[in-house]
């Protein structure tokens, strides 16, 4: 096992290394760069300001320079934040997605199995209709959507929650990362609870649970002890990128709460082609998903003990 | 029973009911009917489907015909015609919206108006200067939207759209995800890390640089729309795939297909994928509204479907900002969304029972 | 086994938990109207982050507002005309007779934020930097007015000394321009003229340096009526009163605080929640709602702008100006203004919009399908037979979409011609536009300060903002003839032929004049419709009013 870890961590240097190679020069080839505006400066301007940033330089000697800082942990200047490193973007906006990411992860885990196992265990009747139907409407109901609806009843409505911004807003009861989380929560959650129902249907139509039925094992016993490991196995391969990803920052829930998170850092950076937040977004996600699949794996391999040979 | 022929046995066993036997494929069916939701489900998502291929022919309206001065009007409303004689030329006529009349008289007491209201509602005539306005027969039954154009149109063409586009990159990324994810896991060891560090890889490329590019390069091809969000969504596909791979292969009738020889392609596509077609199954059916989103994140990027042209996931969205004015225009294309939805998971379901070997006889 | 990952796996995730919120703490103080009414501060969203806070590398509006908060110039904006200045760091000045050379007193009392006297020299210094080409300032080419400016910055003359800013004394300034300038104060308003703390800039750097620590809020000095308290990037600048402004006993708010918020209907919900004073916009659905419901909370303001389609004159037939004029008769300006802005926008008859004192805006495009048939009948395309499919190119934004798609169905109905729609992300459709990579693309004009050149100059010949590959040389000419005038009469009679000309072979499609439509607390004192929104933030006050909602 140690080995196993050990060795998909090691893979992260390769890993990183084509990912930063191809996204740069994916977001070179783009069209447009970081310095055009609606009120065009002069070719001057921009010659000295390609000057000033080395984007001047044949293609292959900027990626050289770059991978040099890359591998001092300098990822560079942020073109849009003027007085601000790549490495400070990051730092002040990645807390914000963490923390709505956790806890709608969370959320999403919590009404997601329960939902799932409920409507698994009475398949086919009532508590399986309900619960199902619920998370059908939560996929139907997308994020753009749901946002805009939970601020109106908990913000403007409710007054329980804060509509927009992160810092000094204690004059509401909860905290301005509850509303994007539970927006996010909810719509995970309905994934889940459909996939971990499938998974459950899989499990309990299985021999062994036959068999412990007819001992006599008490039902929740079944359920719990028996059922839900081999049950919750396709979530579990799901959940590694869908946590790397909730914590990385949905730009959607962040631009309708207005939370400083690093999703709406990510997009608004490819949209001004500022290419060294580009890439250290691109870097950071990648280790999260590197690292995440392969928490995702080990847990997989925990919870079944036919693949541990 | 021995030395009797076969039809003489065949007659022994009497009133048993003669079994006959059934392919994987014949039984599914068969249990597929009697499960009446599934049907339910299958039938109504035909409904929508037809309705969107061939409704927009019959609406009367075109779905980009603009009304200007109708703007967004509710459902059913009635709607007024108004006629301005000009100096040159011919009478130009627009339409108004009844609840919107008020606007057009915003001079004139509370009392004239409704009495002007009141006039036009019998059907008769008002003249305001150069105006002429009547009720006209023109209705429109899910209303309009901000330009005046026909809602229903709209959403049966969206729908088109909509459903070409969460089919066709289903299809793929349920192909390319099975494909990826059965054979990484299947073989395992140093290929299986390589191909799913791959996957790694194009899981944290910058999906929205990569669509960009595509637009620009190609142009705006629809078959490139299928293929950019065709090529994001099989990643998690293949995972799910992978997982499930790994813990059947160890199982006891693979050992067995292993150890009759069969070769590795006909132990993974014909005994390890069948097996798994309940989870991929599940998944598909929730790829596809997935996608369906997706379209409609891309097309507020700039990148996807091209205006006038619509989809649900551009109506929806429409709708959401004007949800607190004008509800229909949301809730109206995001019902057909979830109709559209639940169908397909019904059928889901239906299906998942269906092929579910382990399920059966009970 | 098992255990132990479990263990260390909750502990990892504690500790994340633990770190991000110890790094989200909520630190400020609370703020809604009635607290904020309180202690007077101000809660305003100019919409996105702005970039820097530097005068002289601040490109775009947001920039610009709270910019002005934090320093002033020679002159400020007046609060009731947006075409007159009051006195600002200057106390009076003298031109000669043609309005070229002009002398500045800089007033006694005159302080930087931490302290230092404002001298003339700061304001030689400050215009240096920004000449200086390697800084890469956007708006150089405003000082090019200044004799031998523009010499300078492309090198030409080595030592600045040559450039026509003297400091004859520390509190006088002389400045010789280029030619008679008689609009200069309105131009001197604009932020590329404010000077910076020369000792600040080069504690942190070269003079030409870019990015570096200066504006940080712990080290930048201005000379505004306020001070940045706290920035916190993506949500909020905090702005506190700056006692050593030189008019600090004029300043009624305590604060400010920038909110940045980027999305209009999330703003909206904002101010519904009493985050916000004022919002900066409003939804395109929701503004006929307003006017309707809370005629006394909506604001609508002309602004300063035009809206309009450029046109590729190289590119047939666009370079038929009876097929450009066809287009421009056939669109129905009132039916766009009336039944999709609904917000008291101007149907644009010519280019620049009204408010320039002296200058009548042009009354020339009309809706008249008839002769634009007409047109594009003489022009070789009658009932638009045989026309080339053309495509209208904008940015992704539901406003541009619904007016092009307007727009789209107005040429099909009245000139039977067919253009398809394009939308391109922004930086695409910057690209394109740059590169004349497009038929008919949608644009924006908005004055930077109140004369009608700031319109004009941009179509002459070769310049960088055109885009379209029109040029005409009497245009050209006559826009030159009036930049020598020293008769301001006679100057805008010359600009008025030259627009006048313009217009009789567009190379634009002219759509709207603009509104600045906005939501606004009854609290908010003394915010006065201007048409560049230019506000001297010294003036606004809050009374401590509870808002009938």
């Amino acid at each position: 096992m140690i080995k196993i870890i050990v060795g998909r961590l090691l893979q992260l240097v390769p890993v990183l290394w084509i990912l930063l190679t191809l996204t740069f020069f994916l977001s070179k080839v783009v069209p447009g760069g970081p310095f055009s505006a609606e009120r065009q400066a002069t070719p001057e301007v921009i010659a000295k300001l390609n000057e000033y940033y080395g984007l001047d330089k044949p293609l292959w000697q900027q990626y050289l320079s770059y991978l040099s800082r890359v591998v001092r942990f300098d990822f560079g200047p942020s073109y849009t934040y003027q007085t601000d490193s790549v490495n400070e973007v990051i730092a002040r906006a990645f807390p914000v997605s963490l923390l709505i990411g956790c806890l709608a992860f969370c959320i999403a885990l919590a009404l997601g199995v329960t939902a799932g196992v409920i409507a698994a265990v009475n398949k086919n009747k009532l508590w399986d209709y309900l619960p199902m139907s619920l998370a059908m409407a939560g996929i139907c109901v997308p994020t753009f959507v749901m946002g805009p609806i939970l601020a109106l009843t908990f913000g403007l409505g409710l007054k329980l929650a804060p509509v927009s911004g992160w810092y000094g807003l204690n004059y509401v009861p909860l905290h301005p990362m509850v509303m994007p989380a539970l927006t996010l929560g909810l719509f995970y959650a309905a994934y889940i609870a459909r996939l971990t129902r499938g998974g459950m249907l899989e499990v309990l139509n299985q021999d062994f649970i036959r068999t412990a039925r007819a001992k006599g094992v008490p039902d929740h016993q079944i359920i719990f002890k028996h059922a839900m490991r081999g049950g919750l196995l396709p979530i579990v391969a799901f959940l590694g990128p869908t946590f790397a990803g909730l914590i990385s920052g949905s730009f959607v829930v962040e631009k309708v709460f207005n939370v400083p998170g690093l999703g709406q850092e990510f997009i608004k950076s490819v949209f001004n082609r500022d290419y060294p937040l580009i890439l250290g977004t691109v870097v950071f996600f990648g280790v999260l998903i590197v690292i995440f699949n392969l928490v995702s794996d080990v847990l997989q391999a925990l919870m079944d003990p036919r693949t541990r040979k | 029973m021995a030395g009797a022929s076969v039809p003489d046995q065949i007659a022994l066993l009497g009133d048993e009911q003669f079994v006959k036997g059934t392919s994987l494929w014949q039984d599914a069916w068969y249990r597929l009917r009697k499960n009446k939701l599934a049907l339910f489900g299958l039938a109504s998502f035909c409904f929508i489907a037809l309705v969107c291929i061939v409704g927009p022919f019959f609406t009367g309206y075109t779905y980009e015909e603009t009304e200007l001065s109708l703007k967004a009007s509710s459902p059913l409303d009635r709607i007024v015609l108004r006629t301005e004689t000009r100096k040159t030329g011919e009478p130009k006529r627009s339409f108004i919206a009844f609840s919107n009349l008020g606007d057009e008289f915003l001079e004139k007491s509370r009392d004239e108006r409704s009495t002007i209201e009141q006039k036009i509602r019998q059907g008769e005539k008002y003249e305001e200067g150069r105006f002429t306005y009547q009720l006209s027969a023109r209705r429109h039954f899910f209303g309009t939207d901000a330009l005046g154009r026909d809602l229903l149109t709209r959403v049966l063409v969206g729908g088109r759209i909509s459903l070409a586009v969460g089919f066709a990159a289903t299809i793929v990324s349920v192909v390319i995800g099975v494909l990826w994810g059965a054979t990484a896991g299947f073989m395992g060891g140093k290929f299986d890390s390589f191909m799913m560090r791959i996957a790694d890889i194009l899981y944290a490329l910058p999906f929205t640089i990569i669509v960009i590019l595509l637009m620009v390069l190609f142009g705006r091809n629809f078959i490139l729309l299928f293929v950019a969000i065709g090529a994001v969504e099989w990643l998690n596909m293949a995972r799910i795939v992978r997982g499930q791979i790994i813990s059947l292969k160890n199982q006891d009738f693979i050992e067995a297909a292993v150890s009759l020889g069969l070769s590795r392609t006909r132990i993974l596509l014909r005994h390890l994928v069948p097996n798994v077609t309940g989870p991929i199954i599940i998944y598909a059916t929730l790829t596809v509204p997935n996608v369906m989103l997706l379209e409609a994140v891309l097309s507020f990027l700039g990148l996807g479907v091209q205006p006038p042209l619509s989809s649900w996931g551009v109506l929806i969205d429409e709708g959401a900002r004007a949800m607190e004015t004008n509800p229909w225009l949301l809730w109206i294309p995001a019902a057909f969304f979830s109709l559209t939805l639940f169908s397909l998971n019904f059928v889901g379901d239906g299906l998942r029972d269906a092929l579910d070997p382990k399920s059966s006889k009970d | 086994m098992k255990k132990l990952v479990l263990a260390v796996g909750l502990i990892l995730i504690g500790g994340l938990i633990w770190y991000a919120s110890s790094q989200t703490r909520t630190v400020a103080e609370s703020r809604t109207i009635e607290e904020a009414n309180r202690h007077k501060v101000l809660l305003l969203t100019e919409g996105s982050e702005p970039r820097t806070l530097d005068p002289q590398l601040a490109a775009g509006v947001p920039e610009h507002r709270i910019v002005v908060a934090l320093t002033v110039g020679l002159v400020e904006d007046d609060p009731n005309d947006q075409s007159k200045e009051i006195p600002g760091l200057a106390d009076r000045w003298e031109h000669n007779e043609d309005f070229s050379v002009w002398t500045f007193h800089i007033r006694e009392n005159a302080k930087w934020s931490n302290g230092d006297p404002v001298t003339a020299e700061d304001f030689v210094f400050s215009y240096k930097r920004i000449l200086t080409a390697s800084l890469g300032a956007p708006y150089s080419d405003a000082l090019f007015i200044i004799k031998g400016a523009e010499d300078y910055y492309h090198g030409k003359v080595k030592d600045f000394s040559q450039v026509g800013v003297k400091a004859l004394d520390d509190h006088t300034l002389r400045i010789e321009l280029a030619g008679p300038t008689p609009y200069f104060l309105s131009a001197l308003l604009h932020d590329s003229w404010y000077p910076v703390n020369p000792k600040t800039i080069l504690k942190f750097g070269a003079i030409d340096e870019r990015d570096t620590k200066w504006t940080r809020p712990e080290n930048y000095v201005g000379t505004g009526p306020f001070k940045i308290k706290a920035w916190r990037p993506n949500d909020v600048i905090e702005l506190e009163r700056n006692p050593l402004y030189w008019d600090a006993k004029t300043v009624k708010l305590n604060g400010i605080n920038f909110y940045s918020i980027e999305n209009e209907d999330t703003a909206d919900r904002a101010f519904w929640a009493g985050q916000l004073h004022k919002t900066l916009t409003i939804p395109l659905n929701k503004v006929p709602y307003y006017r309707r419901e809370h005629p006394d909370i909506i604001h609508l303001s002309p602004y300063e702008g035009v809206y309009f389609y450029r046109l590729n004159v190289e590119r047939k037939p666009l370079d038929n100006p009876k097929v450009r004029l066809a287009l421009n008769l056939a669109i129905d300006r009132e039916s766009i203004c009336r039944n999709i802005l609904r917000a008291d926008q101007k149907p644009a008859t010519g280019f620049t919009p009204p408010g320039m004192e002296g200058y009548k805006p042009l009354d020339v495009m009309h809706y008249d399908p008839e002769r634009a048939r007409q047109l594009l009948a003489e022009a070789g395309y009658p009932n638009g037979k045989g026309f080339p499919r053309m495509k209208i190119l904008f940015n992704t934004m539901e406003s541009h979409r619904t007016i092009a798609e307007a727009i789209q169905q107005m040429w099909k109905e009245e000139l039977n011609i067919d253009v398809g729609l394009e939308n391109q992300e922004w930086k695409v459709y910057l690209e394109s536009q740059n590169t004349f990579n497009y038929d008919i693309s949608r644009s924006a004009w908005i004055g930077d300060f109140m004369d009608p050149v700031t319109f004009l100059t941009l179509w002459m010949t070769g310049n960088g903002n055109n885009n379209t590959h029109w040029s005409n040389p009497k245009y050209d000419e006559l826009i030159r003839a009036a930049g020598q005038t020293g008769d301001p009469k006679a100057r805008l009679d010359l600009l008025h032929r030259a627009e006048k000309l313009f217009l009789s072979e567009p190379p634009v499609v002219l759509v709207y004049w603009y509104v600045r439509d906005y939501l606004m607390d009854p609290s908010v004192k003394n915010w006065n419709p201007l048409v560049l929104d230019n506000h001297n933030y010294k003036f606004i006050d809050l009374e401590s009013a509870s808002r009938p909602r």
